[in-house]
């Protein structure tokens, strides 16, 4: 960790006067050598971003990950062993072309689906971890996504052991109708069985977590965690505006915005996410934390 | 009949005819009961015609008729001694859930359910039954109240779904209804659900997590409303009618799927034909399922309810 602590600090030096692109070469780089920051519009190496666990280092704008890259910054190297990857999206209510995008997003994931579940260490406690990943169909929940996490949440019930879940989610998957609404339901009454055993759930959200995922296993956490400024809410900001007819903040369904309203235990920044969540995980041990 | 849905005007027309000529022969002294008995059998199989292959877009308009008998009208229909409690004991009352105790079958009972307005006067009060989170926290309330007196739980379903406003996410939304699926799921006594109007996203799921779970024939329940499903699909709300097809919305849908267990008939035409009759049919269910989810233990409830979700969901294991 201090190895990763003092990169960080080196990269933020270098980055302390910027990287000019001059126009003509800019077609000589490749393609990604270096990234925009979506929020400050500060340029720099793709590499210092990636080294900066992909927060921006001049404005902190967390970047979305794929779940691959948070099992990486997460748990513990090589200790990951994922889940049900075998499980495939079928075409329940018959939409047109379903099956094909989801197979086009299978293809540019590598995922089965909108979420990575699995068991691994983290900081040496043994956990079942479930991440969502925004890059599969807006990281919506269907079958697959409520199937996967109800079996992960069972894992962990069968093993007595946590379970963390990184969401990142739209919502319910429109194409699976109703039968996405009942995910909802699925993965709240595994989770209770899982918390009947007194075993532990964290919940932690990052941008966005919305609709119908916001609205269970998200809220559902012992301890609601999220990441800085994610997108959190229930309804989305636009249809709120059209009902409410009134200028909503700038930082409504902000996680700062739901911490300030009593919603979250605590916004923990993304390098410090690991130390933390570890931390919390080895205080819940059974047995006692006297070796913490 | 005062307000008639565009699928039911042929039927609507004819018996403006028919009335017409009665009045007309009666003023005229004139006997005209021949034509009058040959257009009321055609009336009949008009009737029978149209409202028998009501299309999924036409049950929406009957969903949502607003002389459509609401949770209030039932529990007036099907108990004695209803007494109403309010408020979520954090914050305030909402009006868009109703709940209380009576007496069902010499028996205790609690009723929980989304309240709709007839009124516009009634429906401002009550948000068009769209709760905030308060309402979702009464629910959770008087049903942890039921199971300490150990009498089961009736949830009535009727609404477009949860409140879409700014004070909803201040106070959580999202945790209010999550936290009714948690909590549902492991109530020791029978719950069961009808779904009586429109059942509306998380917000109608809300008061779902049920054993046994019953939609009136012209009730429906989906993920999203079928404007907001045409806009979010085909970026046009216009479609809702071929987006009520889609989404699979309808009672018939819900029971060929197995997400729901039983169709509860409705009055031809519409439960707000006939509030009293219609009560009956839902009296009559509820004593059935009632009887026989009372011989279940309390874990027998709980993993009942658990079986019943924990299968729902269709995909492909290789």
């Amino acid at each position: 960790m201090m190895a990763i602590r003092n990169f960080i600090s080196l990269n933020r030096k270098k980055s302390k006067g910027g990287v000019v692109i001059e126009r003509k070469k800019e077609h000589e780089f490749p393609a990604d050598l270096m990234t925009k920051c979506p929020e400050c519009k500060k340029i720099y190496l793709t590499k210092e971003l990636e080294n900066n666990l992909k927060v921006c280092p001049n404005c902190d704008h967390h970047y979305k990950l794929t779940a691959w890259e948070r099992v990486n910054y997460f748990l513990d190297k090589g200790t990951f062993e994922s889940l049900d990857d075998h499980i495939k999206t079928s075409n329940p209510l018959n939409f047109p072309a379903y099956v094909e995008k989801v197979e086009v997003d299978v293809a540019k994931t590598g995922l089965n689906e909108a979420v990575l579940t699995g068991v691994g260490l983290l900081k040496g406690e043994r956990v079942v971890v479930a991440i969502m990943d925004s890059h599969f169909r807006m990281g919506s929940m269907g079958s697959v996504v409520g199937e996967k996490i109800t079996r992960a949440i069972e894992k962990a019930t069968e093993l007595q052991i946590p379970f963390i879940i990184f969401t990142a989610s739209g919502g319910a998957r429109m194409q699976e109708g109703v039968i996405s609404l009942m995910q909802m339901a699925k993965t709240s009454v595994a989770l209770k069985r899982h918390s009947d055993q007194g075993l532990l759930f964290i919940s932690i959200m990052t941008h966005p977590t919305t609709g119908g995922v916001s609205a269970s296993f998200a809220s559902l956490g012992d301890i609601n965690i999220a990441e800085p400024k994610a997108l959190i809410g229930f309804a989305g900001r636009r249809v709120i505006e059209q009902t409410v007819r009134e200028k909503l903040p700038d930082d409504f369904q902000t996680a700062e915005f739901l911490l300030a309203h009593g919603q979250l235990d605590a916004i923990f920044h993304r390098k410090d996410m690991k130390e933390k969540i570890a931390t919390i995980v080895k205080l819940h041990r059974k047995g006692g934390v006297s070796n913490v | 009949m005062s307000k008639s849905m565009a699928f039911e005007e042929p039927v609507i027309k004819l018996r403006e005819k028919i009335d017409e000529l009665k009045d007309i022969a009666s003023k005229a002294e004139v006997d005209m009961s021949d034509e009058i008995q040959t257009l009321e059998t055609r009336l009949k199989q008009l009737e029978n015609k149209i409202y028998a292959n009501m299309e999924p877009w036409d049950r929406v308009q009957v969903a949502r008729h607003p002389e459509r008998p609401t949770t209030m009208d039932y529990i007036k229909e099907i108990f004695t001694d209803f007494v109403e409690f309010h408020g979520d004991r954090y914050f305030g009352d909402d009006e868009a859930i109703i709940g209380g105790i009576a007496c069902f079958d010499g028996e205790p009972i609690t009723i929980i359910g989304h309240q709709r307005g007839k009124t516009t006067k009634e429906n401002i009060r009550r948000n068009f039954g769209m709760p905030h989170p308060e309402g979702y926290r009464k629910a959770l309330r008087l049903m942890k109240q039921a199971e300490k007196f150990n009498r089961p739980i009736l949830c009535f379903i009727d609404t477009k779904g949860a409140y879409p406003g700014k004070a909803a996410e201040e106070r959580g939304q999202s945790e209010a209804i999550a936290k009714n699926l948690f909590e549902m799921a492991g109530l020791k006594v029978p719950v069961i659900s009808i779904v009586i109007g429109e059942g509306g996203s998380g917000g109608a799921l809300a008061l779902g997590v049920a054993n046994r779970i019953f939609m009136l024939e012209n009730s429906t329940y989906s993920v999203i409303s079928p404007e907001g499903a045409a806009s979010i699909l085909w970026k046009d709300a216009s479609l809702a009618k071929q987006a009520a097809e889609a989404m699979k919305i309808t009672a018939q849908d819900l029971k060929g799927m197995g997400i729901i267990d039983g169709i509860i008939p409705e009055i031809s035409g519409g439960a707000h034909r006939n509030v009293i009759a219609q009560a009956l049919a839902i009296k009559e269910c509820l004593l059935e399922e009632l009887t026989k989810l009372r011989l279940l233990s309390t874990t027998e409830l709980i993993d009942d309810r658990y079986n019943k979700f924990r299968v729902i969901g269709e995909f492909v294991e290789l």
